[in-house]
């Protein structure tokens, strides 16, 4: 199949360009950007006028609910919604049921979505056992099965020696250890930031010193151990400034912040409004403001959809019975674009955070545009409005805080491997 | 849904349909409900018909005596039929969701539903899914808001001081986890109160506590220095001796309310408690019982308040 993806905007953040250029595709592969080669003969012209041509997207943080939670979303559901908000590869943390912590279920994963010929899938296995924080994986095991890194998603471990003990391990092999910084103790019985909007509501909160203790101690051990760490999900601004001062530090960490938390902030909970329900939880405005002055000055390495889809019986509820979470995969791009519109921050930097420098914490070789390599792609309208409602949705879970907004920055097209994979009524 | 645009305690017209909080209630309504229970304070009539052939439903989720029971004898007083339900016993326990045991209780052709709830927001969860023609009450629901309660209490307050545009009032004790000073501190502040003190330990105030417009006391005998009115905070028994206060006994010795501690408050100066007290922890037995505590009274306007509530509700139609 020779695909020429034909007078399109195309931006690849890696190398900088952006200009109208053509992309010629054939086998796969991406074999040509700007002038035909000599003889090629296209199966397929695509129309791009008017859309940006950029990688496919990395999302850091997608929540696949394979296996065990099949009643909230399934491969099948969550891998239609990534092609569908142009997402190409995607890793998803082990907090299923059970949990990555052996070879098999990740090669079964790894076998399920390559079958779904969709999205990429790259596990980040279980750092330790049933993730109880007790006993070490087989790294060296799971890695040969798939993994790309290991985490503990959002469990806590035993105690400190523990942890001292994991990051050491994998430092030894060199595995990277991904790790959402939030100190299980503080955070205990919490459900809203620690602030004014939870002392009005009687929320029981988590404090921000719940995120900054837990990355001190990370940061300490990091340095005592030369582990590689990427810090997921940060939410303060205090949090970010720690990160800034281990980078000046040469520390080898790397840092992610989620959408909603780019956007949104305590108050956004309203009148005890569910949707708002995340971990970490939203906070104040002025945490808002560094999370997005990070993603600005790339001390926030990449953005990720935190994407979590749940079973609307667990929205349902109470606020703080309310299960966390919310779906992202669709909204990566469009709340990626709306950081950039109003940060004034230009395209091709904006999508690096969830297309080259996704790729470069995952340690992949995607999310960039080159003669020579494989043609994961996303076309967009960067203009078009579309409004986030369950029906436009294809993720099983239907919950996000920004349902019923218009948000410019649908996938049109996407193409994995060369082929076409999702293509937009 | 909500009726009304931005507040979701009113109906299209701008009146009281659902009190949920005290928080964002204009100001007109507040005080057509004090007035109201004034009404019913004077009078001598025992029953009057104005809930007559309504259903009011006592929905608890959380145990409670006295503020059940002050709503019965106030929709009872009104005329209503009250069918008193212990949900925590019941539907809950076999794994019923909370919304599906409150469309069976819609089914049951409620007209008010009264609810208390473990969780901050539950009620809100409820009024914005059952029949627009619903009512619905906030009893008290976790550490957020006991809007009945912060209004007898503004009663209590008016009855002995008059003008609520001249008062000092300190809240003392556990903030953090008190729906009742939260009532409080939204209804002071609507209704002109110029300056609202929170008296408690670190471990018991809120973050950021300030920015409900209160000024933040340590010491009693400072916070306590010229005021008005005194609000006493009820300790929970399960937070006196654990990381956030080592004992009642040294809870006491900081923040009780003695005889001697209230001397520095303005003479005449009242007591309030929400109760249940605790003698000896929160408050000494000589102040319960003495000539500032108005803490028997709060309990008869309870009843003329949730009578008011409910009076003006049925009647916006």
């Amino acid at each position: 199949m020779k695909i020429h993806i034909k007078g399109g905007r195309l931006i690849d953040p890696k190398s900088g360009i952006d200009a109208k250029k053509d992309v010629y595709i054939a086998a796969g592969r991406i074999v040509a950007i700007g002038e035909a080669p000599a003889g090629f003969a296209a199966n397929r012209v695509i129309d791009a006028a008017g859309l940006v041509v950029c990688p496919g997207l990395v999302d850091l943080a997608a929540r696949l609910r394979e296996p065990g939670f099949e009643y909230m979303a399934t491969l099948e559901s969550e891998m239609e919604a990534a092609i569908a908000g142009g997402v190409t590869s995607l890793a998803c943390p082990p907090d299923t049921d059970p949990p990555l912590d052996e070879p098999g279920l990740v090669e079964m994963l790894k076998f399920r979505a390559k079958n779904l010929n969709q999205a990429r899938v790259y596990p980040v296995g279980a750092l330790t056992q049933g993730l109880k924080g007790e006993r070490l994986t087989e790294m060296g095991e799971l890695v040969d099965a798939g993994c790309v890194a290991f985490s503990q998603a959002d469990a806590p471990f035993a105690d400190t020696q523990v942890f001292y003990h994991a990051l050491q391990y994998a430092a030894t092999f060199g595995f990277p250890v991904w790790l959402r910084p939030q100190d299980p103790a503080l955070a205990r019985h919490g459900v809203a930031h620690g602030g004014p909007v939870a002392t009005r509501l009687g929320l029981p909160p988590i404090p921000a010193c719940a995120e900054t203790v837990a990355l001190s101690t990370i940061l300490i051990l990091t340095r005592a151990t030369g582990a590689r760490v990427h810090l997921a999900r940060l939410s303060t601004a205090e949090g970010v400034e720690m990160v800034r001062q281990a980078k000046r530090e040469k520390l080898p960490v790397s840092c992610d912040i989620a959408i909603h938390h780019a956007h949104l902030t305590e108050m956004d909970i309203g009148y005890f409004d569910a949707n708002s329900r995340l971990d970490p939880p939203l906070r104040s405005q002025r945490d808002r403001d560094a999370l997005r002055a990070a993603l600005a000055d790339g001390t926030a390495d990449a953005l990720c959809s935190d994407h979590t889809p749940v079973d609307a019986d667990v929205k349902q509820l109470p606020f703080g019975e309310a299960e966390a979470g919310a779906t992202g995969l669709e909204l990566l791009l469009p709340l990626t674009l709306k950081w950039a519109e109003e940060s004034r921050t230009k395209l091709a930097p904006a999508l690096a955070r969830i297309t080259s420098e996704a790729a470069r914490v995952l340690g992949i070789d995607a999310g960039h545009l080159s003669v020579g390599h494989a043609a994961d792609i996303c076309l967009f309208d960067p203009e078009r409005l579309w409004k986030v409602e369950p029906a436009a949705l294809k993720s099983q879970g239907k919950n996000t805080p920004f349902i019923g907004l218009e948000l410019k920055g649908r996938a049109r097209y996407t193409l994995v491997d060369g082929q076409v994979v999702y293509e937009a009524k | 849904m909500w009726l009304h645009p931005s507040n979701p305690q009113l109906d299209k017209k701008g009146r009281l349909h659902h009190l949920l909080t005290l928080e964002g209630l204009p100001a007109d309504i507040l005080w057509q409900i004090l007035d109201t229970a004034k009404s019913f304070v004077g009078t001598r009539v025992k029953k009057v018909p104005l809930l007559r052939g309504k259903s009011v439903f006592n929905v608890f989720f959380e145990p409670s005596t006295r503020t059940r029971t002050t709503f019965e004898i106030a929709a009872k007083r009104l005329s209503a039929d009250v069918i008193n339900l212990n949900i925590s016993a019941s539907s809950q326990s076999k794994g019923e969701s909370l919304l599906d045991t409150v469309d069976n209780l819609s089914a049951m052709h409620a007209d008010m539903f009264i609810v208390r709830h473990n969780e901050s927001g539950a009620p809100h969860f409820i009024a914005r899914h059952v029949a627009a023609d619903i009512h619905v009450i906030n009893a008290g629901d976790g550490r957020h808001s006991h809007p009945t309660q912060g209004l007898l209490d503004m009663y209590t307050i008016r009855h002995y001081k008059k003008d609520f545009a001249s008062l000092r009032v300190a809240i003392v004790g556990d903030v953090l986890h008190s729906r009742v000073a939260r009532s409080q501190i939204h209804a002071l502040t609507t209704l002109g109160c110029p300056e609202i003190r929170v008296i408690g330990p670190k471990t018991l105030l809120p973050a950021d506590v300030e920015q409900l417009g209160v000024h933040v006391y340590h010491d009693m005998r400072q916070g306590l220095k010229d005021v008005d009115v005194v609000t006493m905070l009820r300790l929970q028994n399960e937070r006196m001796n654990g990381a956030l206060l080592p004992s009642a006994q040294e809870f006491y010795k900081f923040y009780g309310l003695t005889d001697d501690k209230l001397a520095v408050a303005k003479p005449g100066a009242i007591v309030l408690h929400p109760g249940p007290m605790n003698r000896g922890v929160e408050i000494d037995s000589s102040v319960a019982d003495g000539k500032q505590s108005v803490i028997l009274p709060q309990v008869t306007f309870g009843i003329a308040i949730r009578m008011a509530v409910m009076s003006i509700m049925a009647g916006n139609k």
